[in-house]
């Protein structure tokens, strides 16, 4: 009961912190916390599923959620007819190819006995497709990134509503789900060759593998045009430009007295809210379920004495697979959820530190093991985020007032505020890790 | 016969010598890496930033000799500067020991929450590098800055390809070279070194045997320090400084350090120029070298470029795979835990 109340307690002033920032800075920006809270409260979900429930260490989320991002285009996008007729099929045969070789060398690797003959069969077989896939993949892609490169100059997406792909807005919702497919598919590779070794070599193979998705973002163009960035991604809501058209709008904005570009504004991120908040609770509602479930005794035991699991039976590589998978996954939809409310993939806003060890450091601070202690996380670490900027040049204002006004150590300081959020966060993960190592919501 | 010498110029000037500097900065690197490792038994992902901040000090006590006027004349000031750089780096590791480290290893914590511990090490540590200097590039080298120039070099050979060897480069080199000696024969001769060894090999066995830890730790952070803000002016030096660009050298750090077998020191050596010479070769377009070695009629219409250079981490990634699948311990035999 003590517990509960806590609990409930720590979720009011996480809340009260936002609605705070609504009264005193603006709702814009509270929904903007809101919004980003619940995509990071699903992403601290996921990487909770894999450290809290298994104890993998992952830090590679960043790509999972570009992963998502990139998913949210292919899907919601529009395809590029010319881009498809110049070298589309060009392009994916290339891919097929590369992908032929990869196989072809495993078959190798896996049939034929050890000795010179398989390791020159190896290297024959990778050298020779390597350069096979270039031949055919290179002229593909050249053909395609040569169509209108200013405005495509890629091969577009699946939404097929032509001229009018923009009304097509449920296309991106069926991106989240494809989002969460992509990171799968990826987290089953890693985790074939890096699970079951030593937990470090997890941690270095997932911090490879998200530099390595990022660019491929960054320089395959024909795929999502690259640093050009993709904009003006479809929406699930309304835009806000026809909400200020209709007039039914209009009338109940007036009614209320509210500005109608600021309503218009603030009706759409409250939609998103809802959408989001549906994914969250979904996800949420299912973790509990799966950490009440036998197999989330399994994990948990799996987690606190894997030669005891092993003994017991059970197959705990297999299983570290599977929780690695999941756990990537629901970072993918989070990803795409992102690249969504963003409306436009920018493969050069992806920074380890943002993405990675900030979801950490939610984790961390929520409590790892707790589903409810990740939520909570997810809020307050994204809402500290965003506000420790404006509450550091108010205390630099305050410590700098006495000194004149062209003092080079005032303007300095002044100028150095941005950094000041990754000084705290490192903070306060240190702090937590030392004074409540079991966060703010302990597991049970 | 000058075809032949044309390729091989070629091939130092853009892939060799460069190669040879790089893998000189990532040893030093993944030496510091392979130190913790071994004796202090976490993967320190605070490494980066730790260079970062020793480059920083670095280039700060630089600008100062600079106003002052001191220079060392075809030399870059910032070797006169690095001492100070170390001695700041190491005052940092051992607060940062004392405050936040020192903690769990008293308890014994797992590895794993060390290795997190050190990720929010890395976030203020980050944070206190763009909070002094700024997150912009900086350079302070300065100076002569070519030992050869490309210009000279043809007047010297008459070939018609030149090869410039940067002052930088050659500084590089020459510093790693006495920095790997010095620790070497510090860990192989000196009674300090040896307690090292011993600890990292069996603590256990050690602490029987008399050996103070708190020594052993104090010691390895110090080092790490020196190596850590070498490595780190050097590679800012050869390049540009950047705080960002030395976050994104953990990954070929630690690359460098697990194929060489983590935890051994040869090993992180070799490691390095391993990573160094296939992120350059392989992303360096080879048609330049080709165009003299193969007859008219063959010459590549392409750039014969591997893989373009953003995809870099791509190679040293790969790399690592290849030998976790085969030799999970490295090239060297490293440590397991």
């Amino acid at each position: 009961m003590k517990t509960t109340v806590k609990n409930v307690s720590l979720f009011f002033i996480v809340a009260c912190l936002i609605a705070g920032t609504g009264l005193i800075q603006s709702w814009n920006t509270a929904l903007f916390i809101l919004n980003m809270g619940l995509i990071s409260a699903i992403m601290a979900l996921g990487v909770n599923l894999q450290w809290g429930f298994a104890g993998l260490f992952n830090v590679g989320i960043m790509g999972f959620v570009a992963l998502g991002g990139l998913a949210s285009v292919l899907i919601s996008m529009p395809p590029t007819n010319d881009a498809w007729a110049a070298g589309g099929l060009h392009v994916l045969l290339g891919l097929v190819l590369g992908a032929a070789t990869v196989t072809a060398a495993i078959f190798v690797q896996a049939r034929i006995k050890a000795g010179r003959k398989k390791t020159l069969s190896t290297i024959c077989i990778l050298v020779g497709g390597f350069f096979l896939f270039r031949y055919v993949f290179d002229g593909g892609v050249n053909a395609v990134e040569a169509i209108d490169a200013a405005s495509t100059g890629y091969l577009g997406g699946l939404n097929f509503g032509g001229e009018n792909y923009k009304e097509w807005g449920f296309m991106t919702i069926i991106s989240w789900p494809v989002g969460g497919m992509f990171a799968a598919g990826v987290a089953w590779l890693i985790g074939k060759t890096a699970l079951g070794l030593r937990s470090d070599y997890l941690a270095i193979a997932t911090l490879g593998i998200s530099e390595i998705i990022i660019a491929v973002m960054k320089n395959e163009d024909w795929l999502a045009r690259g640093v050009k960035n993709v904009i003006g991604l479809p929406r699930p809501v309304p835009y806000e430009i026809d909400l200020q058209e209709s007039a039914i709008f209009l009338e109940r904005a007036a009614s209320i007295g509210v500005d109608p570009v600021t309503a218009s504004s603030i009706v759409v991120k409250l939609a998103y809210a809802g959408l989001f908040t549906v994914v969250l609770v979904v996800i949420l509602v299912l973790a509990q379920m799966a950490l009440a479930s036998p197999w989330g005794r399994m994990m948990r035991a799996i987690r606190d004495n894997e030669n005891a699991a092993e003994a017991m039976g059970k197959n705990v590589t297999a299983r570290h697979l599977q929780i690695f998978i999941l756990g990537s996954a629901i970072c993918g939809v989070a990803g795409a959820m992102m690249t969504t409310l963003d409306s436009q993939l920018t493969p050069g806003s992806y920074q380890p530190l943002r993405f990675t060890f900030l979801i950490w450091v939610m984790v961390i601070v929520g409590g790892s093991g707790n589903n409810f202690g990740s939520v909570l996380g997810g809020f307050l670490i994204f809402f500290l985020w965003v506000q420790v900027e404006p509450m550091g040049a108010f205390l630099m204002h305050g410590i700098t007032a006495g000194m004149a006004e062209d003092n080079g150590l005032r303007i300095h300081l002044l100028e150095s505020v941005a950094h000041m959020r990754l000084l705290t966060m490192g903070l306060i993960l240190i702090l937590v890790l030392r004074f409540a190592p079991k966060g703010l919501i302990p597991e049970k | 016969m000058n075809e032949i010498l044309n390729a091989i110029v070629v091939l130092s000037n853009y892939v060799l010598i460069p190669a040879v500097a790089y893998g000189s900065q990532l040893a030093l690197g993944a030496l510091g890496v392979t130190l913790i490792y071994g004796i202090l038994r976490f993967s320190n992902f605070a490494h980066g930033d730790t260079m970062a901040f020793g480059a920083m000090a670095t280039i700060l006590v630089t600008w100062l000799f600079q106003s002052w006027g001191i220079s060392l004349g075809p030399l870059p000031t910032a070797l006169l500067a690095i001492p100070f750089g170390i001695m700041a780096t190491a005052a940092l590791l051992l607060t940062t020991d004392r405050l936040v480290y020192r903690f769990y290893r008293q308890k014994k914590a797992p590895p794993v929450i060390l290795v997190i511990v050190s990720m929010g090490v890395m976030f203020v540590m980050n944070g206190l590098v763009r909070f002094i200097i700024g997150p912009n590039d900086q350079r302070f080298a300065d100076g002569e800055r070519f030992i050869i120039s490309a210009r000279e070099f043809k007047k010297m050979t008459g070939l018609s390809e030149g090869l410039a060897f940067k002052t930088t480069q050659g500084i590089t080199i020459v510093t790693a070279i006495i920095v790997v000696m010095t620790l070497f024969w510090f860990l192989n001769r000196t009674r300090t070194g040896k307690s090292m060894r011993a600890f990292s090999d069996n603590e256990d066995l050690a602490l029987l045997s008399g050996i103070n830890p708190d020594r052993v730790v104090m010691v390895t952070w110090i080092i790490v320090a020196a190596l850590a803000a070498t490595a780190g002016a050097l590679y800012g030096l050869d390049k540009s400084f950047k705080p960002f660009t030395y976050l994104q050298l953990l990954l070929p750090i630690f690359a460098a350090a697990v194929v060489g077998g983590l935890g051994n020191p040869v090993g992180a050596i070799a490691g390095g120029f391993v990573i160094a010479f296939s992120e350059i070769l392989i992303t360096y377009p080879l048609k330049r070298v080709l165009k003299y070695l193969l007859p008219e009629n063959l010459e590549p219409s392409t750039l014969v470029q591997l893989l373009s250079t953003d995809y870099k981490f791509a190679v040293s990634f790969t790399i690592l795979i290849i030998v976790l699948l085969f030799r999970p311990t490295g090239l060297f035999k490293g440590k397991s835990v």
